[in-house]
């Protein structure tokens, strides 16, 4: 896809997002919309996918902040790996798309996250499986600005480095806000970047909406090093009251915030 | 007399999955910095391609090998009982059981035999804490030829499996030719006085219990649950019932949530059933020799012995 088609994708997945969410009542718009443009160069232009979601030739995508997986319904939706009348029944009894990330119950997850830091490192044993069987699939893996304050993320990290698991992607999702606030100020992180270096990552840091940005980053691999783009994110993106403000991280729009919503999106 | 010979199930268990890894391939073994203590040492020295060290990091462990479950492999995690069922529970709560992925988790050090260490190290409760999840299939092995054959059955059971070992070296009073079935009492003696219910360690002293008993007239019937869960009620009623539903559960963890627990509750809606329990009375363990330990919380084969007597007199 040329970037302006990712453009166009990431609208479409958007605007899918926050219909969903609001059929739902429920769900995680904020960190689903900073979300959405990486989750988009990944599945529509970087993983190796097939029309079988099984296939075993696949690249793995871990979403560890399994909470924004509302565009990630979408894409598999889209990719037809979900019936797409499916996008209607978020969070529901007996359907695919629960509240957070199952993979026994949706094609194409291929990690049951939610629980923050476990998506990490069920991601770095993927990887490190991969390795012993020689097999080149790539396996990448979001986590949350927040999900970092979990200690297990760097066990996970620390493990990563020490396999030499150049088949493994993590990208950080910076958008700098977490349910109780700012990243900062709930539990500072202060230089990520130096943070990953020392933890034995080749680490790279980029605008997470911007394509131009994020392709390149996804193609770079750095031998016996994992790889860490830090992604500056926008919490809300595409949805001018929600940009940058914590209250939508779980809250759903209603009536008038919902029609502003879908038009900025480019809905009806 | 011939010396009895006294091994660890901890050491079954390693040499059980060293020699079943030659036939498979897909066996993994990791262990989080305690392969001295937990014996999975061996396997590194026979397949130091297929040892994973995660450094002294449990819930990284437990993550890691549901990573690599998810990618063919069949993993099987080991550190102290304390630390699998304990530390790194809700990852292997979510990460494997709720995920349904074939992880086998294997604690060492379980109950209060790892004397010297003290409370913090001594785990009376992962029993609980592991038939409490959905999907998980709690093991405990009674011998050391038992620990050595229970690796296979994990191996062959698909899903998530918790076994629990122990550090105590004990007489070995089971066969290798033993057909071990998952979910099945072992019976190891008949009796029709009191039906006594016991696991890992306390199969041996339940043993020694029923002999002891059988001196004295009382004539006890002995069931080995290696398997907790599934737990097989279906033997342990017919038992009970045999022995006039008088039955004695022993097993070297907390009285809650436990072994006795179980078959409690699964004996609940039956008839005149007198129920006695040697296990843990709710309190934490603390340094010792192992010896004085069992004495001190009350589970010794004579604590059991006597409890049989009671129960017998009721």
């Amino acid at each position: 896809m040329t970037v302006s088609e990712l453009k166009e994708k990431a609208r479409q997945i958007r605007l899918e997002t926050i219909e969903m969410v609001a059929k739902a009542t429920s769900g995680h718009p904020g960190g689903s919309l900073s979300a959405t443009d990486l989750l988009v160069a990944l599945y529509y232009s970087k993983m190796r996918l097939f029309d079988d979601p099984h296939d075993e030739r696949r690249d793995r995508f871990v979403l560890s902040k399994g909470h924004a997986n509302p565009p990630l319904y979408a894409i598999l939706a889209d990719k037809g790996y979900v019936d797409k009348d499916e996008l209607n029944y978020l969070r529901r009894l007996h359907h695919p798309f629960q509240g957070h990330p199952e993979s026994n119950k949706c094609p194409g997850i291929d990690c049951s996250t939610g629980s923050l830091g476990q998506g990490i490192s069920v991601a770095t044993g993927m990887a490190l499986g991969f390795k012993l069987k020689k097999a080149d699939n790539q396996v990448y893996a979001m986590v949350g600005d927040g999900e970092l304050d979990e200690g297990l993320c760097w066990e996970a990290f620390m493990a990563a480095a020490n396999y030499k698991l150049d088949n493994l992607t993590v990208i950080v999702d910076r958008n700098m806000l977490q349910l109780d606030g700012n990243t900062e100020d709930v539990m500072a992180h202060g230089d990520l970047k130096a943070k990953f270096e020392a933890f034995g990552f080749a680490t790279d840091v980029i605008n997470g909406h911007d394509f131009e940005e994020i392709l390149p980053a996804l193609d770079k691999k750095a031998e016996g090093k994992p790889h860490c783009i830090i992604a500056m994110t926008v919490k809300g993106k595409g949805v001018s009251y929600m940009e940058n403000n914590v209250e939508w991280h779980g809250s759903v729009p209603k009536g008038e915030q919902l029609e502003t919503a879908l038009k900025e999106l480019g809905g009806k | 007399m011939a010396d009895v010979v006294k091994k660890a199930t901890r050491h079954g268990y390693s040499e059980g999955l060293v020699e079943l890894a030659a036939k498979h391939e897909d066996i993994i073994c990791l262990d989080a910095d305690l392969g001295h203590a937990t014996g999975s040492l061996v396997f590194r020295e026979a397949y130091p391609d297929r040892y994973i060290e995660t450094g002294i990091a449990e819930q990284d462990l437990i993550g890691m090998a549901a990573g690599l479950a998810r990618t063919g492999f069949v993993p099987f995690a080991n550190s102290f009982a304390v630390f699998t069922a304990g530390r790194a529970f809700e990852i292997i709560r979510n990460a494997v059981c709720y995920s349904n992925v074939n992880v086998k988790i294997v604690g060492s050090h379980s109950g209060i035999t790892p004397a010297g260490d003290g409370g913090t190290h001594q785990c009376i409760e992962d029993i609980a804490a592991m038939r409490s999840l959905p999907n998980m299939t709690v093991l405990s092995p009674c011998d050391f030829n038992q620990a050595k054959l229970m690796a296979e059955v994990m191996y062959e059971h698909q899903g998530p499996c918790y076994m629990r070992t122990s550090r105590e070296p004990m007489p070995i009073f089971t066969s290798l030719e033993d057909k071990i079935e998952l979910g099945k009492a072992q019976v190891l003696r008949d009796g029709k006085d009191v039906c006594i219910v016991a696991t890992g360690v306390m199969t041996c002293l339940a043993k020694e219990a029923a002999e002891q008993l059988a001196a004295e007239g009382i004539d006890a019937a002995l069931l080995n649950i290696h398997t907790i869960k599934p737990l097989d009620m279906d033997s342990i009623k017919a038992y009970t019932k045999k022995c006039g539903g008088r039955v004695l559960v022993c097993e070297e963890a907390n009285m809650y949530g436990g072994l006795g627990e179980a078959v409690a509750y699964g004996l609940v809606n039956e008839d005149g059933i007198s129920f006695d329990h040697v296990a843990v009375m709710d309190r934490f363990g603390q340094s010792g020799l192992s010896g004085e330990l069992l004495e001190e919380y009350g589970i010794t084969a004579a604590n059991i012995k006597e409890h049989a007597e009671k129960l017998v007199k009721r």
